[in-house]
């Protein structure tokens, strides 16, 4: 059976294992349609150009994990952040567990998306902002239809979250093969502060699909951290559908790092709905084999006097492909805006490849927008230059890709999440080089 | 310690070295000097191992050893230093963590363990001090946005760190002030001893009145065509290099 044609029948059996009756539940009825009308994404589709879904979706994907795993948490821990004090949310085949995660709700919510689709006390919160920003493309509407387990966050106004939230999906690969569809919600209250990591983490080389959407709301001055860890096993893949609804003076950064997995599709949308927003967007992107990484960004300067920043760094070896696609509207109304948008890329190898797009769509005519992008290989004078000081060749061309990347890092505030970066940039690129940037 | 024999190089079938032939023995300066594009600068870059370039034909002998087949690093390694004329800006790495890499690489190639942290740390402020190097400095991005006589101090710097056998400084006077020119001077002075050697590459006789040369060399066409001491250096101050020429052209 196809994946779509599984997908719907799917529909009907998970009906049968939730509420119908509610808010939520007439939501999901719409998308479900709106999936089965526009069906995947395919490349006539001028966003999936240069990147097919094809092999990924004719893998045999169980659509719900038909048991309850386990792990232990001395067997994952490497995936966590663990040197410092941080909130879990951490799900095992889609499943929340309770045995690794670290809720709160001492004055703020950090726990799970189906205790907020439940329980009546989130029910003003899900009808003010549940499936409020996602788009009803194809994808976002696929996630919809099924959306029950994922993190949900809720920090009042004037609240600084005093410890980072960690959420993390691990797969076991008890499934031959999984289909994953996390949903998340994020709601940051007036002047209050959080800080997220991300990560989807695969255990085994079974296939993996993961349809995520995560929805953020950045009330007024909210500031955001937003940190996305792609280091994943060879077979998994991963659709990430974020959309950032901001407030005006929010701030809200995102950084994203590709660094493995097969094929990795980061849509990434921003929509101003204020003044003096701050909006930063950042990644690196380091992959190598058949690897393929497409960031597919939008920032939406809707309201006068905001700035978006975008800065994306890719290094490309093997066969592996990157896209960067980032389009940039600036609506009449929105006058000095200030939008600037970098892309640079090395390949690394004669066979990669990356395809490179940027795309301004500008409606106002007192703005400054910038956008600038580079596709390069290593420097032969820096190279030089650094192995006539004994610096051996592999060391000296992963010194100039860390300082290629550096800039993207420089802004990462969580020491401790820099240093596993660091890490495992270091370990990406084959070396073992004794620095911190 | 050095043996140049009838080296020849090219770089994209341009022809430059045509026949070098040079002897630098432990705790001997030699001074290279010449007119524009005589090919001063390629043969420092061939004796440090830069791989544009072609050794067409004969050798470079380190302590006995034949070091043609070398990569640069492997030449680092064994003690070849080379301070660059244009050294090139590597943003996103400071001064420290290049100093530290560069160091404990070539300890590594050498067997030895990393150094550790607090001998590194003693080791960067003694040498810095050598050259009057400000400690912000050193964690500043490796020569962005240093200004010409910064990049050649921190040149310097890196000489006096990684302790070089024989240490080939290319152009280090161009772009210093006299004042900078001294602190480089003295500290190239300071690293002197019997057991290293140095190849002073200039164009000016300045800073060969800070360092002063055993023997200075006159390349022309790719050619050494003149050797003599340091008086030679003087002379070429004051008459410039067009005699040479001449003399050169009569003895063709």
């Amino acid at each position: 059976m196809e994946l779509k044609e599984k997908l719907l029948s799917s529909f009907l059996a998970f009906e049968n294992q939730v509420d119908v009756e509610t808010y939520v539940h007439n939501i999901r009825s719409e998308a479900i349609k709106t999936f089965e009308t526009k069906g995947f994404p395919n490349k006539k589709n001028e966003d999936w150009k240069y990147t097919s879904l094809n092999k990924v979706l004719k893998e045999d994907y169980s659509v719900f994990s038909k048991q309850e795993n386990a792990l232990e948490y001395s067997d994952v821990k490497k995936y966590f952040i663990h040197d410092i004090d941080s909130y879990k949310i951490i799900f095992i085949d889609g499943k929340y567990s309770s045995h690794l995660s670290e809720t709160t709700h001492d004055g703020m919510d950090v726990c799970l998306m189906s205790a907020a689709l439940s329980k009546p006390k989130y029910r003003l919160v899900i009808e003010n902002y549940f499936n409020q920003v996602a788009k009803d493309d194809s994808l976002a509407a696929l996630n919809t239809a099924f959306s029950q387990e994922g993190a949900f966050i809720h920090i009042p106004k004037n609240k600084l979250a005093e410890k980072p939230i960690q959420i993390i999906h691990f797969s076991t690969g008890n499934e031959a093969a999984l289909m994953l569809q996390p949903r998340n919600l994020i709601v940051v209250g007036e002047n209050s502060h959080v800080q997220i990591i991300e990560r989807h983490q695969s255990l085994t080389s079974n296939p993996i699909l993961t349809n995520s959407v995560t929805e953020v709301f950045a009330n007024k001055r909210a500031i955001i951290d937003y940190y996305k860890v792609q280091n994943d096993e060879q077979n998994a893949s991963l659709i990430d559908n974020t959309y950032i609804n901001q407030k005006q003076q929010s701030h809200v950064s995102v950084h994203t790092f590709s660094f493995g997995g097969k094929l990795i599709r980061n849509n990434l949308n921003f929509f101003q709905n204020g003044e003096h927003i701050d909006s930063t967007l950042k990644g690196i992107t380091i992959i190598g084999d058949k690897q393929h990484v497409d960031h597919n960004t939008l920032v939406h300067h809707i309201e006068p006097n905001c700035e978006s920043h975008q800065d994306y760094k890719g290094i490309f070896g093997d066969n592996s492909v990157g896209v960067f696609n980032g389009k940039v509207v600036v609506e009449k109304e929105a006058q000095k805006t200030n939008a600037f948008q970098a892309n640079n890329n090395i390949l690394v190898s004669d066979k990669s490849s990356i395809n490179t797009k940027p795309q301004l769509e500008i409606f106002a005519d007192d703005v400054k927008c910038s956008h600038g992008c580079t596709i390069g290989q290593l420097d032969e004078s820096a190279m030089f230059y650094l192995r006539s000081r004994g610096i051996p060749e592999k060391e000296a061309k992963a010194l100039l890709m860390y300082a290629f990347a550096n800039n993207v890092l420089k802004s990462v505030k969580i020491p401790e999440l820099k240093k596993r970066i660091n890490k495992i940039i270091a370990n990406k690129l084959g070396v073992n080089i004794g620095f911190d940037l | 310690m050095l043996q140049i024999k009838n080296l020849h190089a090219s770089v994209e079938d341009k022809t430059i070295l045509r026949g070098i032939n040079l002897e630098v023995k432990a705790g001997e300066v030699h001074a290279i000097m010449g007119p524009n594009g005589s090919g001063k600068s390629t043969l420092a870059s061939v004796i440090a191992g830069k791989e544009e370039y072609e050794v067409n034909n004969g050798k470079i002998i380190l302590e006995g050893q034949d070091i043609d087949e070398l990569s640069a690093e492997e030449r680092a390694h064994k003690g070849i230093f080379l301070s660059f004329q244009y050294p090139v800006e590597i943003p996103g790495v400071t001064v420290t963590n290049f100093m530290k890499t560069a160091i404990n690489e070539t300890r590594k190639a050498r067997g030895l363990a990393d150094m550790p942290a607090n001998e590194m740390l003693k080791l960067i402020r003694e040498k810095a001090a050598l050259l009057e190097i400000d400690r912000k400095f050193l964690s500043r991005s490796l020569n962005e946005g240093f200004s010409g006589g910064e990049k050649k101090r921190n040149e310097i710097f890196q000489m006096a760190m990684l302790e070089p056998k024989l240490a080939i400084l290319d152009e280090t006077d161009s772009g210093l002030d006299i004042d900078a020119l001294k602190i480089v001077a003295n500290g190239v002075n300071k690293l002197k001893s019997k057991d290293n050697a140095t190849i002073v590459i200039t164009h000016y006789q300045r800073l060969l009145d800070y360092i002063v040369p055993d023997y200075v060399h006159v390349i022309h066409n790719g050619k050494i065509v003149k050797s003599g001491g340091k008086e030679l250096a003087h002379e070429l101050e004051e008459k410039g290099y067009d005699w040479i020429k001449e003399e050169v052209g009569a003895l063709r």
